[in-house]
């Protein structure tokens, strides 16, 4: 035998030099986009519906919502952080800031069950008016994007102290990171969506 | 980290060890390779077609005669329900799936789906799914709400049994399945197509899929989260189609047909694929006006989304509303009209041969053409406010799915069964079974047309005596006697063939495109070596060296890193490592939608953390498998 | 030739088929043939598009099974032979974009024309009839809200003028239509939707609910009665009366007398007034969620459009509502084994058929005169 060539099904030859895994993730967010947008769509068709209270200015807080989305705002600019460590090879640092977003994640989602049970206290719940159902099953869904993400970048952060891991990992961070930017910008347009516009 | 890329140390990293069976009932249920999952996908859609033809059956039993009471009117919404469920989300759009799932690698020359274990999880999900709809019979009952379920049919307190959750649930999972397999057929199609395998050189089947799934991911969704908002209602007590509370039932339709109109691309895009296939194999000449018809796919699917209201043109959306709805359904029927006239223009000066697929593929044209006109009728609201919710609409829309995506499926079916299994379809049984169908089809759903004139609305159970119906009926109840025995025997001579049917060969229709340059069946790996791929019709111009001269100008241009396949000896080629996950993650799902129905906490969390874990071992057991040594002089394994 | 061959065995059959197929076009609920201005209109457009699609088919098929014979391979000979490969041909492809345009566009702009005709949302003016009509299941309220008249499951109106109909529903999905007349127009709650139809000549006209409701829908009928303005009028008196007038009607025939009386008192000891009123809600008794029987002689149908209304059927219908449409929520009054259920039921049914129907006005007039069933 000459030589022997090798033809994987998996790593060799890709029309596009992309790798599966990334594509496969932004054809899922352009699918996801779609969830959302029946889910915000439904929003704004059941928007002042509602034939009891309490309704949306009784009960949005402005300040402290803008607190938390700017805490998930930051966490996507160490998300970018963490992935250009991994990507040098200095793995303590992208363990640092894949701490840090999971840890901001997690800020956002004790932000985001304070105002639900807060909520909840005020007499706004799922079965109270059409602003509780869609409102809660909206943010509800986001804030699940959310705690997948968190655990996503736990797991990675784990995996990162059990096997090792290098820059020719980063692909799976950057992976996760373009997931979780998406469910940055989709926050973004919730936030707009349901707190601004009752304001304006 | 390396989470996906153990390739060497199979079994170390999984909870179970690494399944490697590969004959038995086992190898079936760890498979990974895309040619089994697409074979399962077919029998499955085989199975369910028999169940949902049952149901038919029933149903027109029922109507055979007016005022007759065999069934009772709870018993036959549930029928026609299933009915329509079945044949939509079971039969005809999985069939497609399966054979997308055999063919799309083999026609782009790869050797693989890009997520084997993926793909496996995408069926289990939908067979399970299946499963988990079907047990409802013996549960308290099957849905009965029609397949597009209107709010507020479904709410609690109109619908108190299990089957609109049966429904509900039913639907989200299996979607699921569709969503996932719809997303790596993406990815196949974009990321391996073999060196040379250009898009505008991809076969129109290859072409037809992509478009469908890129249908399906963005449809999908829609369905996803309307049926979520009545689990929610009906489970926690949400308001989302309640009407006291204030809200708009119409949202519901709203949602459902912006996915259920794509849907029907869905189901007849792969169709029209595998007519594209057929009709240039069986005249011996290349596809008419290849360019167009991909554009006029893209088109039609595009336009898909633009469409959904005239399922609702009774529903009050005022007359501005309307006339959009009608311009836009008006308007696919361009590019729909360009293919017919394209498929025409491929037999227009060939050697047609008229071999069962063919047939098949004839009747498509006629039928599908006859379909799709009184498809621009129905969009012309005035009139759809006569016969919207009649037979008419019911005949038109079986002359679309059942005359159009069927009859092209069966020509896939016939077409494809020699590469399959390796052995022909019987040719005079065949013919039978085409001159039963057919003819039988036509029995059954022309008087239909008719019964909708005279008034006859879809969905009862009974109809009045004496008013013009009853012929219509008595003619399309006999019809599924004809139609059924048709189809019972090209179920039968599919068995007789794979014990007793002649040996096929590589390439027994004289076949153009990827699929017959390797053997019948298959190998796991698909190709010993890829051939060179420099054309539309690769094995054609193998075959027919000599028309090199005349290729498509378009599809003439090489691939910038084209570089041809250096002469190798033997080949390692990897192939994906079995595994239980997927199975056990789709079976989560499964008694997961048992705990979500019967609002079981145990077993929820029991079934949420068994689907956790399953997803971990999966992610972390890697892709795994072995390499196979294959010798291409050979002609096989080394 | 097995395939010419074949087709040869199996066109008769086809044809009889075909021809079996065009022998009735016509019934009450035929669209085919119109009796008012928005169904003509809805017909027109549905022939223009049809004979355009003959136009089409006929091209069509006829180039695709001239393409069949004349390409067949056992036709065009060696077969070997390799054709030749076109791959296209720009100009013809341009030209079969260009014809369904044009069928298109011939489609598109009497279909606006059309839909701007029948379906524009209009303001009621004088002479018209306006109807808030209620789907239920399995039955129709009509409410009359400028004579203040709620009657079931039975619309009148007088020839010539428009009827505007408001459409809501009180539990799912119904869809009120009466294909003679107008089209469909869906019944939808937290949702006005508005139809309007007229009638050319006096007649009775069917109507079926066309969304599916469940249970009974197959039941769901309706009856709408176009009259001579004289009768319509009277009609209406009728009602107006039913309200102030003693509830025992002038009586003709001492047996029929007895027979009404215990009707009429069964009436009231078996519940039916709990539900059902009889004097349009004169006296507050009854529910407005059922169907309202005032005048019940007067109606021609029993349970929705299901039975003729005779002393015969509505007695079964009384005795037995699940016998006569499967899944109805009327309650059956009388256990299986009762001896006096089918002679207590007469009685009502008798007392039910005396409502309306005192006086000069006989049952064929309030029936819409001579013209019998549409």
């Amino acid at each position: 035998m000459s030589h022997t060539v090798v033809a994987h099904t998996h790593e060799e030859h890709r029309s596009t030099k992309l790798p599966d895994i990334k594509l496969m993730m932004w054809i899922f967010l352009a699918s996801d986009c779609m969830f959302f947008g029946s889910l915000i769509g439904s929003y704004l068709v059941y928007k002042d519906k509602s034939v009891v209270g309490p309704y949306p200015t009784d009960v949005l807080d402005i300040p402290l919502t803008t607190v938390s989305t700017f805490v998930l705002l930051m966490s996507s600019f160490l998300m970018v952080l963490a992935l250009h460590s991994l990507r040098s090879n200095d793995i303590p640092k992208f363990r640092l800031w894949t701490l840090g977003v999971c840890v901001f994640g997690s800020i956002f989602l004790g932000f985001q069950v304070y105002e639900f049970s807060h909520f909840v206290d005020l007499g706004l719940t799922l079965d109270q008016n059409l602003f509780g159902t869609t409102f809660f099953v909206l943010t509800g869904t986001h804030g699940v994007h959310v705690t997948i993400g968190v655990l996503m970048l736990l797991s990675l952060l784990i995996i990162s102290y059990i096997r090792p891991t290098s820059a020719k990992d980063a692909v799976y961070l950057e992976v996760t990171g373009l997931y979780w930017h998406f469910v940055d910008i989709v926050w973004i347009v919730i936030f707009t969506v349901i707190y601004l516009v009752e304001f304006v | 980290m390396a989470i996906g890329r153990q390739t060497a140390a199979a079994g170390d990293a999984g909870v179970i060890t690494r399944p490697t069976w590969t004959t038995g009932w086992a190898s079936w249920l760890t498979t990974v390779d895309h040619k089994r999952l697409g074979l399962l996908y077919i029998v499955s859609s085989f199975i369910f077609l028999a169940f949902g033809s049952i149901e038919a059956f029933l149903i027109r039993l029922q109507l055979t005669r007016p005022e007759q009471q065999l069934i009772s009117p709870d018993v036959f919404n549930q029928l026609f329900t299933m009915h329509g469920v079945t044949m939509v989300f079971l039969a005809i759009m999985p069939l497609g799936i399966g054979f997308a799932n055999y063919f799309v690698p083999l026609m782009i020359g790869a050797r693989d789906l890009a997520f084997p274990r993926l793909n496996a999880f995408g069926y289990w999900v939908y067979a399970l799914g299946g499963v988990f709809l079907y047990t409802s019979f013996f549960l308290g009952g099957a849905p009965d709400v029609g397949w597009f379920a209107y709010a507020p049919l479904t709410s609690l307190s109109n619908n108190p049994g299990n089957g609109v959750d049966f429904y509900m649930i039913g639907l989200l999972v299996g979607g699921i399945g569709t969503l996932v397999t719809a997303m790596n057929l993406i990815v196949t199609v974009v990321n391996m197509r073999a060196p040379g395998m250009t898009f505008m050189r991809l076969p129109l089947f290859v072409w037809m899929m992509l478009i469908t799934s890129f249908l399906i991911i963005f449809a999908f969704p829609a369905l996803t989260i309307a049926l979520f908002q009545v689990i929610m209602d009906r489970t926690f007590g949400t308001l989302f189609y309640v009407p006291e509370a204030g809200a708009l039932p119409i949202l519901w339709q709203h949602l459902f047909w912006i996915f259920g109109h794509p849907e029907v691309y869905i189901i007849i895009l792969p169709a029209f694929g595998v007519i594209s296939e057929v009709i240039p194999t069986f005249s011996r000449k290349p596809l008419f006006g290849y360019p167009i018809m991909v554009l006029s796919g893209i088109f039609i699917g595009f336009m898909g989304f633009a469409v959904w209201s005239h399922h609702m043109f009774t529903t009050g959306l005022g007359p501005v509303a309307n006339t959009a709805f009608a311009l836009t359904s008006f308007v696919i029927g361009i590019p729909t009209g360009i293919k017919v006239f394209n498929w025409i223009a491929t037999m227009w000066g060939g050697h047609v041969r008229f071999a069962v697929p063919m047939l098949y593929a004839t009747a498509f044209l006629i039928t599908f053409t006859l379909g799709g006109i009184t498809g621009i009728m129905v969009a012309v609201p005035p009139f759809d406010a006569q016969v919207q919710d009649t037979y008419f609409v019911v005949a038109h829309f079986h002359f679309v799915m059942g005359g159009g995506a069927l009859l092209a499926f069966l020509a896939g079916f016939y077409y494809w069964f020699p590469k399959m299994s390796g052995r022909m379809m019987p040719e005079g049984l065949g013919k039978i079974a085409f001159w039963l169908i057919v003819p039988g089809f036509y029995l059954i759903f022309w008087p239909q047309h008719l019964a909708g004139l005279v008034g006859m609305p879809r969905r009862v159970q009974t109809y009045e005596a004496g008013i013009g119906l009853d012929a219509y009926n008595l003619m399309s109840s006999m019809g599924t006697y004809v139609m059924g025995a048709g189809m019972i025997i090209v179920i039968a001579s599919a068995f007789w063939a794979l014990r007793k049917g002649t040996i096929a060969g590589d390439d027994p229709w004289d076949g153009r495109t990827l699929e017959w340059a390797t053997t019948s069946p298959p190998p796991h790996y698909d190709f010993d070596v890829v051939p060179e791929i420099n054309d539309r019709d690769p094995v054609w111009l193998i075959k027919h060296p000599e028309l090199i001269e005349r290729r498509d100008p378009i599809s003439e241009s090489v691939d910038p890193d084209h570089t041809p396949p250096e002469h190798v000896e033997q080949i390692a080629i990897h192939i994906p490592g079995q595994s239980w996950y997927p199975l056990i993650a789709a079976l989560g799902i499964f008694f997961g939608s048992y705990a979500l129905l019967y609002q079981n906490l145990f077993l929820g969390l029991f079934t949420v953390a068994i689907i956790f874990l399953a997803c971990y071992a999966w992610a972390l057991e890697g892709v795994g498998g072995h390499h196979e040594n294959v010798d291409p002089a050979a002609g096989g394994r080394a | 030739m097995p395939v010419v061959r074949w087709f040869h065995r199996v066109a008769p059959l086809l044809g009889l088929a075909l021809v079996l197929a065009g022998c009735v076009t016509d019934g009450p609920r035929s669209m085919l043939h119109p009796a008012g201005e928005v169904a003509q209109q809805q017909l027109d457009i549905f022939m223009w598009t049809f004979w355009l699609s003959i136009v089409v088919l006929v091209l069509v098929i006829g180039v695709l099974i001239f393409a069949i014979f004349r390409f067949r391979r056992q036709y065009t000979g060696d077969k070997d032979a390799i054709p030749n490969q076109t791959h296209g041909s720009v100009p013809l492809e341009i030209t079969w974009t260009i014809i369904p345009v044009i069928i298109v566009i011939l489609v598109a702009v009497p279909t606006v024309r059309a839909i701007f005709a029948t379906e524009v949302r209009v303001t009621p003016e004088e002479g018209d009839v306006i109807v808030d009509a209620t789907g239920y299941q399995w039955w129709w309220r009509f409410e009359y809200p400028e004579h203040g008249i709620v009657t079931a499951n039975e619309l009148h109106m007088p020839v010539g003028s428009r009827l505007i109909v408001d459409l809501d529903s009180a539990d799912v999905l119904h869809s009120f239509w009466v294909p003679k007349l107008a089209g469909k127009r869906d019944m939808i709650p937290n949702q006005d939707n508005q139809l309007w139809l007229s009638a050319d000549e006096p007649g009775i006209y069917y109507g079926h609910c066309a969304e599916l409701c469940l249970g009974a829908h197959a039941y769901m009928r309706f009856r709408l009665v176009v009259q001579e303005q004289e009768d319509y009028d009277a009609w209406v008196a009728s009602f107006q009366q039913a309200g102030q007038a003693d509830a025992s009607p002038p009586l003709t025939q001492v047996q029929d007398s007895q027979l009404i009386q215990q009707g009429r008192a069964l009436y009231a000891q078996k519940g039916c007034i709990g539900c059902h009123t009889n004097d349009n809600y004169a006296l507050g008794l009854g529910s407005p969620d059922f169907p309202s029987l005032t005048n019940f002689g007067m109606r021609n149908t029993v349970g929705a459009g299901v039975l003729d209304n005779t002393h015969e059927n509505l007695t079964t219908w009384i005795r037995d509502p699940q016998s006569v449409k499967p899944g109805n929520y009327m309650p059956t009054l009388w256990q299986a084994d009762d001896p006096d259920a089918l002679e207590e039921a007469g009685a009502i049914a008798a007392y039910l058929l005396s409502l309306g129907t005192e006086g000069q006005q006989t049952q064929a007039n309030a029936r819409g005169g001579s013209n019998g069933d549409r």
